[in-house]
């Protein structure tokens, strides 16, 4: 029982993780709320479904397909609606991305309809494997196997390339780094693209779970993901990580204790609890106050 | 005579008048923290919820004058704000903004459980006993937000909370205790909410923890920032356009959440600090009478 609970909330947990990554690294390097993310999420799922259903990919290219189509989705937003606001305040850039989260969900409902849809049966056959005495479905495997590979493909990026050094090197400081002849504008847009192609796997991976997609499902997958963001410390990616599978886990063991009907508020009390005692997060950094 | 003038007017066009005063008064509320103290809130509709749900049950079980119940739930919020605000309000900036957020959330998840509120059904609202037709109630509360607003601006308390804004640690040294002044101005704007919730349910009949959702929260942060941060006439103004632009849009139908979205954005490229951002009602109104204004330079929310 407890394993079987412990493998349903790290599930959950990653997907929470892939779409709290993409805040977390827009947050680091310009200090935006992306709250159009969980909207970029909401349509990765929406294209894989197409590509699933119409095109009739394999669930793995119907996945990368809807990870090029955000990425090239994500670096759009970010040129027209937030690049021209760089310079001004942080709460005009924020309304701005409620504006486009706003205007793509409610595209969203127009082209797909106000209805929840499901990935056909055949798009991924899960069966179910008896370990001790937990019943796990491969379909869970499928996702903490994916999850784990991206982030691990991410940790590489971030870590080990060029560019993943420029990255942080921007999120350390935006104007030092611009002075180092980094090209900041360059760096931004490739940290939209790939936080936008995790939060399109994250989509992909939770309709597939949930056997639902939903014009609407972006909103709370978002506010939660916002949560394990700042949970882990907003602006540290393994944070994010962190904060993912231990929100995926309580709501998890929340729901399994009897606590159904406040599902969805077990994830903010963890979250307003931890800030309480951590007022930047569990391994965010401490804040410095310049005078 | 009153109820005459009241009737006398299209009953839709008084509904959306109705709707506008009531988003003057949230947005006045929201930017006295947002926009004057400078912390982020992205919870309000919660304080919206507790004055809508306080005055409706006040009504319902008490039946007490309306005018008491306003004031009653208004306070009650108030309190509800303190409390909450008192730890929350040491997080900075954004910590601050999520933790908002995740209150608002856990307070629906909690009025959608509670016997008390009906759970998920919701409240149906009598109409309270009251001598003056609602929209007036409306229309005067509306007037003394206004006031109220526009003299807490130019009060110590205001130059106060501005200074908060403009730089914590400055403010600081300057002998302003920091924590008092952000947890009042958070029960002020609470207030303000409160009052707004309490009108917004008895004008509407019905109340449902639902409907206090984050969208709620969004869109009067919306409308203080669009109107201009920190300005009583632009609130005024944000909210006059948001509360009238979806009956304005209706004419689209479908399309018409989609163009909202866009223009949220358009506005914001186009205009980022505001369609009257930095713009001051007493000194728009000394400057008519032909006084100089003390000219206060308004640096809006940032670094």
């Amino acid at each position: 029982m407890f394993l079987q609970q412990l493998i349903n909330g790290i599930a959950l947990g990653s997907t929470y993780a892939l779409i709290a990554l993409g805040y977390t690294m827009v947050y680091g390097i310009i200090t935006l709320i992306n709250f159009a993310h969980g909207e970029i999420f909401m349509v990765g799922a929406f294209v894989g479904l197409l590509l699933v259903s119409v095109l009739k990919l394999n669930i793995f290219l119907a996945m990368a397909g809807s990870m090029a189509f955000c990425m090239i989705m994500g670096v759009v937003i970010e040129f027209i609606a937030y690049r021209p606001l760089r310079k001004s305040s942080r709460l005009s850039a924020l309304i701005s991305a409620i504006g486009v989260s706003i205007f793509l969900s409610s595209l969203a409902m127009m082209v797909f309809g106000a209805n929840a849809k499901g990935f056909p049966s055949e798009a991924f056959p899960a069966r179910q494997l008896h370990i001790g005495n937990a019943d796990i479905s491969t379909l869970q495997l499928l996702i903490i196997g994916v999850s784990a590979l991206l982030m691990l493909a991410l940790e590489f990026i971030v870590q080990k390339t060029k560019i993943g050094k420029a990255m942080r090197a921007t999120s350390e400081d935006y104007n030092t780094a611009a002075l180092m002849g980094i090209n900041v504008n360059f760096v931004i847009s490739f940290t939209f693209a790939l936080g936008s192609a995790l939060a399109a796997a994250g989509g992909v991976l939770v309709g597939l779970l949930f056997n639902s997609v939903s014009f609407n499902m972006g909103l709370m997958a978002g506010l939660k993901a916002f949560a394990a963001a700042v949970l882990g410390g907003i602006g540290s990616i393994p944070g994010a990580m962190l904060g993912g599978l231990l929100l995926g886990v309580a709501e998890v063991f929340g729901v399994a204790i009897g606590y159904s009907s406040y599902r969805d508020a077990i994830a903010f009390a963890i979250l307003v609890l931890v800030l309480l005692v951590r007022p930047t997060g569990l391994l965010g950094r401490k804040i410095l106050k310049k005078v | 005579m009153l109820n005459n003038l009241v009737n006398s007017i299209d009953p839709y066009l008084l509904q959306i008048l109705v709707n506008i005063g009531i988003g003057i008064i949230l947005a006045l509320g929201l930017n006295i923290i947002t926009g004057l103290t400078g912390q982020l809130s992205l919870g309000h509709a919660a304080f919206m919820s507790v004055g809508a749900f306080t005055g409706a049950l006040l009504t319902i079980k008490l039946g007490l004058p309306f005018y008491l119940t306003i004031l009653l739930s208004g306070s009650i919020t108030a309190v509800v704000a303190a409390l909450i605000g008192w730890p929350i309000l040491r997080l900075s900036g954004d910590y601050l903004a999520i933790c908002t957020l995740g209150f608002a959330e856990i307070v629906k998840v909690v009025f959608l459980n509670l016997d008390i509120t009906n759970k998920a059904l919701g409240l149906t609202v009598p109409l309270p006993p009251s001598f003056l037709p609602m929209p007036i109630i409306v229309l005067i509360v509306v007037v003394l937000a206004i006031i109220a607003s526009a003299f807490i601006q130019n009060s110590r308390f205001g130059r106060a909370l501005m200074a908060i804004r403009d730089d914590e640690i400055a403010a600081e040294s300057m002998g302003i205790n920091i924590a008092r002044y952000k947890v009042q101005s958070f029960a002020v704007s609470a207030f303000l909410a409160g009052i707004g919730g309490c009108l917004y349910g008895h004008f509407l009949g019905y109340i449902n923890p639902s409907d206090f959702g984050f969208l709620k929260s969004i869109d009067m942060l919306s409308m203080i920032v669009l109107g201009g941060l920190g300005s009583v006439p632009g609130a005024v103004f944000g909210a006059s356009i948001l509360s009238a632009a979806p009956e304005f849009l209706r004419f689209m139908s479908q399309y018409r959440m989609l163009v909202y979205g866009a223009l949220l954005v358009f506005l914001m490229v186009f205009r980022p600090n505001g369609l009257l951002g930095g713009v001051n009602f007493t000194d728009l109104v000394l400057r008519k009478l032909g006084v100089k204004p003390h000219l206060a330079t308004h640096k809006q929310e940032g670094q």
